[in-house]
């Protein structure tokens, strides 16, 4: 195997505790709760053992990691290290007093959700009435701090025909950067995948007004668009390679090399509480399973997108096949690509009703 | 547009600075690490919010004693992509 480079980023998942119940989020379906959760000292260790590894970037991330009172202290821990720190967050608690001290900690970014354009859909569509009003006033508080802004905003079957608004809504708030990110089917969003996937004619139409306004707010806006790949031809190149640039550690401690890698069984996912990060990126099983080429199986080991693709996405090879180890199917060389055809045509049939997150 | 009176500064979601676990000069925006190459790295370090462009160049044709016309086309063609991806902005006219 060629030599490991350092990781460049961390996505800290603070808790799994978040007012919203988004039936798309990314967290696992049997959520970890606040009794398990890592202490504010704990998470300053992975901070500094994060820096000590090469680590450039901090994602906090959740949940809501503005439920965590810790989270301006941790935000002053990762800049004291040349660490950039970037919040990801609902914007449904707190408003201008928390981020200024978030800015004065040092916080270089905010990248706010919103799951529509227009209140009534997007509040529907969070589980959470309200939300997008302290949404829109979080954003303008972002501002007003001075701290760069980024809106991202899941798109999907029910909220896809709006994006062409969801952009001039960011332009309005002030935000120097849209994420387009169509839902990726794990974990919650698997469960809804009939209610969310879009249309062919829907997505065609929506790639459409993303690269007329693209084009129109060059150097203004820029607009970063993940398109939905159940629908492409070649598999998404999945967090750049299984630990390659990147590492997750949840709410307890445990340290998976993508958010959804704890569904993998038969890993076994070290903990920062019994293992320090340089040890666990370098020379931990799990995060060396699937490393590199050898361990794919045909067609991925003699395709020449081997190392730009790596295999596409582990999660989804297992949620899609069973098996963790084979081509993602998404990819159209992949002998199960038929399982990606099959879902695409449920969809297009009634739209089923929506399973929100929650505690089960 | 950048021109050779431009004065543009990184824009505030842009760090650029030395890494010592790479041993090299990095520029991050978040979710996002570039790598600048040498000439790229020359060029940012004097980006600072009160250069103009034609001082970079004229700073740049003295340091590599290189034709000033061929650093100028480089110079801006960089800082031009530069700006168009949101990663730096006019700090004044």
């Amino acid at each position: 195997m060629p030599p490991v480079d350092p990781p460049l980023a961390l996505l800290a998942e603070l808790t799994h505790r978040c007012p919203l119940a988004c039936p798309y989020c990314s967290n696992p379906v049997e959520l970890e709760r606040a009794s398990s959760e890592l202490s504010g000292e704990e998470w300053r260790r992975v901070l500094r053992e994060a820096a000590a590894l090469g680590v450039l970037q901090v994602h906090f991330s959740g949940g809501e990691p503005m439920v965590r009172r810790e989270l301006p202290a941790l935000v002053a821990e990762a800049a004291s290290h040349g660490i950039y720190s970037n919040l990801i967050t609902s914007g449904a608690l707190g408003g201008e007093r928390e981020i200024a001290a978030f800015a004065e900690a040092g916080l270089r970014h905010v990248q706010l959700s919103l799951q529509d354009h227009e209140a009534a859909n997007a509040d529907r569509i969070a589980g959470l009435a309200g939300a997008f009003e302290r949404k829109m006033k979080f954003a303008a508080a972002v501002r007003a701090a001075g701290l760069p802004l980024t809106l991202n905003m899941v798109v999907h079957r029910q909220n896809l025909d709006g994006i062409g608004e969801m952009i001039d809504l960011a332009q309005a708030l002030g935000a120097r950067r849209i994420e387009i990110a169509h839902v990726q089917y794990y974990a919650w969003a698997l469960e809804n995948r009939a209610a969310l996937l879009p249309s062919r004619e829907q997505l065609d139409e929506a790639t459409r007004i993303v690269e007329t306004r693209r084009e129109r707010l060059k150097g203004v806006l820029a607009i970063d668009y993940v398109v939905p790949d159940y629908y492409g031809v070649r598999p998404k190149s999945c967090m750049n390679g299984w630990g390659r640039q990147f590492l997750n550690v949840m709410p307890s401690g445990t340290v998976l090399p993508c958010h959804a890698a704890q569904t993998i069984p038969g890993i076994d996912f070290p903990s920062v509480r019994e293992a320090g990060l340089v040890d666990i990126w370098y020379r931990s099983d799990a995060f060396n399973r699937f490393r590199g080429t050898d361990w794919m199986p045909q067609p991925c080991r003699d395709c020449d997108r081997r190392e730009i693709d790596w295999g596409g996405c582990r999660c989804q090879a297992l949620a899609l096949t069973g098996d963790a180890a084979r081509t993602d199917p998404v990819c159209a060389l992949s002998p199960d690509h038929a399982v990606v055809e099959t879902a695409l045509r449920q969809a297009a049939a009634a739209p089923a009703p929506l399973v929100y997150r929650q505690y089960r | 547009m950048v021109d050779a009176a431009s004065v543009l500064r990184l824009a505030p979601h842009i760090v650029f600075r030395f890494d010592d676990t790479r041993q090299r000069w990095i520029m991050m925006a978040p979710e996002r690490l570039m790598l600048p190459d040498e000439q790229a790295v020359e060029i940012l370090k004097l980006v600072d919010g009160e250069a103009s462009v034609d001082a970079i160049v004229d700073a740049l044709a003295a340091k590599f004693d290189a034709p000033r016309a061929e650093i100028a086309g480089d110079v801006t063609e960089m800082l031009q992509d530069l700006a168009d991806k949101g990663c730096l902005a006019h700090a004044a006219r």
